[in-house]
């Protein structure tokens, strides 16, 4: 695919989060007005001074108002968008084009979502009228089919397998514990997540990433701007979108061991970076963990691991806090929570505290360091056979 | 059935549940008898229409040369009404679109119209008529009819010989006797039957069966012993049994009702009874159908020279005949599903949306999908795509697509998944990715399937159900289900077994 990409044009200057969970106690509203408030605080600036907004949510809300109303925005552009559970990371996408374009000096991207009020377990959307012959099958069930699939393409045992799934759950509980904005901070013992109940096929409830409320913002501006608003700013260096035929449940050459969106999104993004060994070059990535064997095939879909691999390299070690790449240090969709508007913007968040250093010295990752400073966040939305696909790369650097 | 060409039944198809009930799990559960034998039930996604589909494919499976004129559904438990249900069934079977379609609603007597109607059509228009007949009886927990009755479908194709599909058996004459008096009765939306008592009924019934039978033999030309087969068909049981004594036919000639294994199907049972004859008969051989509903009727049948051929026809498309369908069921229904299937027990629903009422238009633009499963196959390059598309998934070529039915098409699991979370009324939901023979792959769920004994390369063929049903819509669509006979003509076995 062919993408001019954007380079070192903008920068992030400042970010906000708040703590994702079961939120009771704030709605929509309030959750957009938290992150935003801190994500300006962030930046050194105030709401008036930002030209442009980019809101984030899969079904919390509908148009611009749904931010200008709570915020009080004087008569300013916002774009509401939407784009499964990739919708924070197109929010930001466009922040940055509309900020490289000239076109603004100063934009926000905002993601949010409220799950928790709708009274059920799981996701539940807001569909169009249809002719009833979609497969009722829930997400737990769509993605389900990837774990045997490639147990079985790559000779992997149903007990090893189950191994793997719960070594990803049993590091990235064990990332959340130590993060104060997640919704599950206590490690879970290995066997606590083998044990727990099934929701759809070989997944259990702890395969499963956390239904949630929260909420997360950036500020961008132009590169050559960033130090007018802090001395640490990230560079964003690659944005690939892209969004697949979605025939794979109707393709018969269709495994279910891959997503081809993230090949294509992962080879795009660093092509724009300048990337050649990811594994090597990235010094952490936050990636789509919706479900525990999403996470094993994107390690090889991102070109962390080999094909067929990845599951050794997860046994390993290799992505754990203090691995050799770390994934997910904040604690993941898994433990942190995935409010689906804001996952993608939170993702960035991390590689805002990380990469600048900002991380508790605890959670701190080892990797980033001269030489080796780059992150990467992936977020994928849809199902196996039928997603969309975000990769970005940031850094604390511009490029020589 | 005067004049030179002899008109009668062309083909057949006998639809039964896969499930039977227990009889004595009424008893287990209720305390008290229990009975003996087992019943038929339709599936939680089974209804009349559902059951008259199955049935009316397997007659049209083994059916040469024209669909039929017009179709004719019969049976007191309709899932719509004002609308019709016959075009529901009209569209599931892909029939042209000037066949007509009809319900016959209401009254068990209403299987005897379906078959007269599609008769009259042959005997009189010399085109062909296709009767479905279906019943899905509840009754209350713990009482006679929920015990003894039973679900199921049979359709019949009648027409006049010598088209690309002979006469198997020609309906040589039919009597009637009518008779206002309350025996069986039950008002619009109650589930369950009230009757009388029944040696009133059996009073009143037997010289009315006994005045048809007469009238039918005399128009026949022939006398009670001359009868091979006679098919007793009604729910008023004792009134059954004491004419099978007293009609003066030979002992060996009353043919075994199977209600022990499959209960009282209602207004399908008559079906039932004279495909089990047709299964059985020899050419020649003659067959006394007789329904005892609101007075009686009376059906002669003789079987031809062709019967053999069009039975052997059959077998070889994959049909079966009511002794196999009968003894294939799966008897561990537990009897707190039926009741929850049957909306005779409230149960907590799921934490999970209330199903979606699917959209009229939506659902009439993509007709011949939804009810007929018809993919799509690119002229270009030869994909086949389910659901269809206007793009080539492969070669990207616009607009060129054929059609290609796929509900008779077989295929086989190529990988599953069992789904807790999903909102069915029976969960857990089993999500499936199917690969059909000949090319093809669709996602969808199964039905009458033991997760248990699923997996990859497992044998499915594709059935009519109802997904859900919603805002009082029942959303009709295709599942796929293992293929209950074990001599699958599945040639492929190591196809799609990578995924």
């Amino acid at each position: 695919m062919s993408s001019n990409g954007i380079r070192d044009q903008v920068a992030i200057v400042g970010m906000g989060c708040t703590p994702f969970g079961e939120r009771w106690d704030k709605g929509v509203n309030d959750l957009l007005l938290d992150a935003a408030k801190d994500t300006i605080a962030s930046a050194g600036v105030t709401l008036d001074d930002i030209d442009a907004f980019w809101l984030g949510t899969m079904a919390s809300g509908v148009s611009g108002v749904a931010l200008s109303k709570p915020l009080k925005i004087d008569y300013k552009p916002v774009s509401r968008l939407e784009n499964f559970c990739a919708t924070g990371s197109e929010a930001f996408r466009n922040a940055c084009y509309a900020v490289a374009s000239g076109a603004y000096d100063l934009a926000m991207a905002i993601g949010v979502e409220k799950l928790k009020d709708s009274g059920f377990s799981g996701l539940t959307g807001v569909r169009p009228v249809g002719d009833g012959t979609d497969a009722a099958l829930s997400s737990p069930a769509a993605f389900s089919f990837v774990a045997p699939a490639y147990a079985h393409r790559y000779g992997v045992d149903a007990e090893e397998m189950k191994q793997v799934m719960s070594r990803i759950a049993w590091k990235n509980h064990r990332n959340g514990a130590l993060n104060p904005r997640a919704q599950f901070r206590k490690e879970v013992p290995l066997e606590t997540i083998t044990r727990s109940p099934l929701v759809a096929g070989d997944l259990c409830v702890f395969d499963c990433s956390g239904v949630s409320d929260g909420s997360a913002a950036a500020i961008i501006c132009r590169a050559e701007d960033a130090h007018r608003y802090t001395d640490h700013p990230l560079y964003v260096k690659a944005l690939s979108f892209v969004a697949g035929p979605g025939g794979g449940a109707s393709d018969p050459d269709y495994d279910y061991t891959t997503f081809p969106e993230v090949v294509r999104s992962a080879q795009d993004a660093y092509r724009q970076a300048g990337i050649t060994d990811p594994r090597a070059q990235l010094a952490m990535a936050e990636v789509h963990d919706c479900f525990t064997p999403t996470e094993l095939v994107l390690m090889e879909d991102l070109g962390f691991s080999e094909r067929g691999l990845g599951w050794k390299d997860v046994m390993a070690g290799v992505f754990d806090r203090d691995g050799e790449l770390p994934v997910n240090p904040d604690g993941g969709l898994k433990s942190f929570g995935h409010p689906i508007g804001a996952s993608g913007l939170r993702m960035l968040f991390e590689c805002w505290l990380q990469l600048r250093h900002e991380a508790p010295p605890e959670r701190q990752v080892a990797t980033v360091g001269p030489g080796r400073s780059l992150g990467l966040t992936h977020n994928l939305g849809g199902a196996p056979g039928e997603c969309v696909s975000f990769v970005s790369i940031v850094g604390p650097e511009p490029s020589a | 059935m005067t004049g030179n060409v002899s008109t009668g039944i062309l083909a057949w198809g006998v639809y039964l549940p896969y499930w039977r009930l227990q009889r004595s799990a009424i008893g287990a559960t209720l305390g008290g008898p229990s009975g003996r034998g087992t019943r038929a039930v339709a599936s939680y996604d089974e209804d009349t229409t559902t059951l008259g589909v199955e049935a009316a494919r397997q007659a049209l499976s083994a059916l040469a040369g024209d669909p039929p004129d017009d179709l004719y559904f019969a049976t007191p438990a309709p899932a719509y009404l004002d609308k019709t249900n016959a075009t529901a069934v009209h569209a599931a079977l892909e029939l042209p679109e000037w066949t007509g379609a009809y319900d016959l609603l209401g009254s068990v007597r209403s299987s005897v119209a379906a078959l007269r109607a599609a008769h009259a059509q042959a005997a009189t228009g010399g085109t062909r008529g296709l009767a479905v007949l279906a019943d899905l009886r509840t009754g209350l927990a713990g009482g006679a009819e929920e015990r003894d009755s039973g679900d199921g479908a049979a359709a019949f194709v009648f027409g006049p010989d010598g088209g690309d599909a002979p006469v198997a058996a020609e309906l040589v004459a039919h009597a009637a006797v009518s008779a206002e008096f309350l025996d069986r009765w039950r008002t619009p939306g109650e589930s369950d039957s009230k009757v009388w008592e029944e040696r009133f009924g059996q009073e009143v019934y037997v010289p009315l069966v006994e005045a048809a039978t007469a009238e039918a033999f005399k128009r026949a030309g022939i006398v009670a012993a001359d009868v091979d087969h006679l098919a007793l068909a009604g729910l008023h049981v004792r009134a059954v049994q004491a004419v099978g004594r007293s009609l003066g036919t030979r002992p060996e000639a009353l043919a075994a009702d199977r209600s022990s294994v499959v209960g009282n199907l209602g207004a399908a049972q008559a079906g039932m009874l004279l495909a089990d004859a047709l299964d059985r008969a020899h050419p020649g051989e003659l067959i006394a159908l007789v329904v005892v509903a609101d007075g009686a009727d009376v059906f002669v049948f003789r079987a031809t020279d062709a019967l053999p051929a069009v039975r052997a026809d059959r077998v070889s498309r994959g049909a079966t005949t009511v002794a196999e369908s009968a003894d294939a069921g799966r008897d561990d229904l537990p009897y707190a599903r039926f009741l929850t299937w049957r909306d005779e027990l409230r149960r907590e629903p799921p934490r999970r949306p209330d199903p979606e009422r699917p959209g009229a238009p939506a659902t009439w633009r993509v007709t011949p999908w939804k009810s007929g499963f018809t993919a799509s196959d690119c002229r270009a390059c030869g994909f086949r795509h389910l659901p269809p598309s206007r793009v080539c998934l492969r070669c990207r070529t616009i607009d060129e697509m054929e059609p290609v039915r796929m509900a008779d098409v077989r295929g086989q699991v190529a990988t599953f998944t069992v789904d807790h979370l999903a909102y069915s009324p029976s969960p857990p939901v089993v999500g499936a990715v199917v690969d059909f023979d000949g090319g093809g792959r669709y996602r969808c769920e199964m039905t009458d399937v033991d997760p248990d004994r699923l997996a990859i390369g497992t044998r499915v063929e594709m059935a009519f159900r109802v997904l859900s049903t919603a805002k009082g819509v029942h959303n009709y669509f295709w599942k796929a289900r293992p293929v209950a006979t074990a001599a699958d003509e599945g040639t492929d076995g190591d196809r799609g077994g990578d995924a």
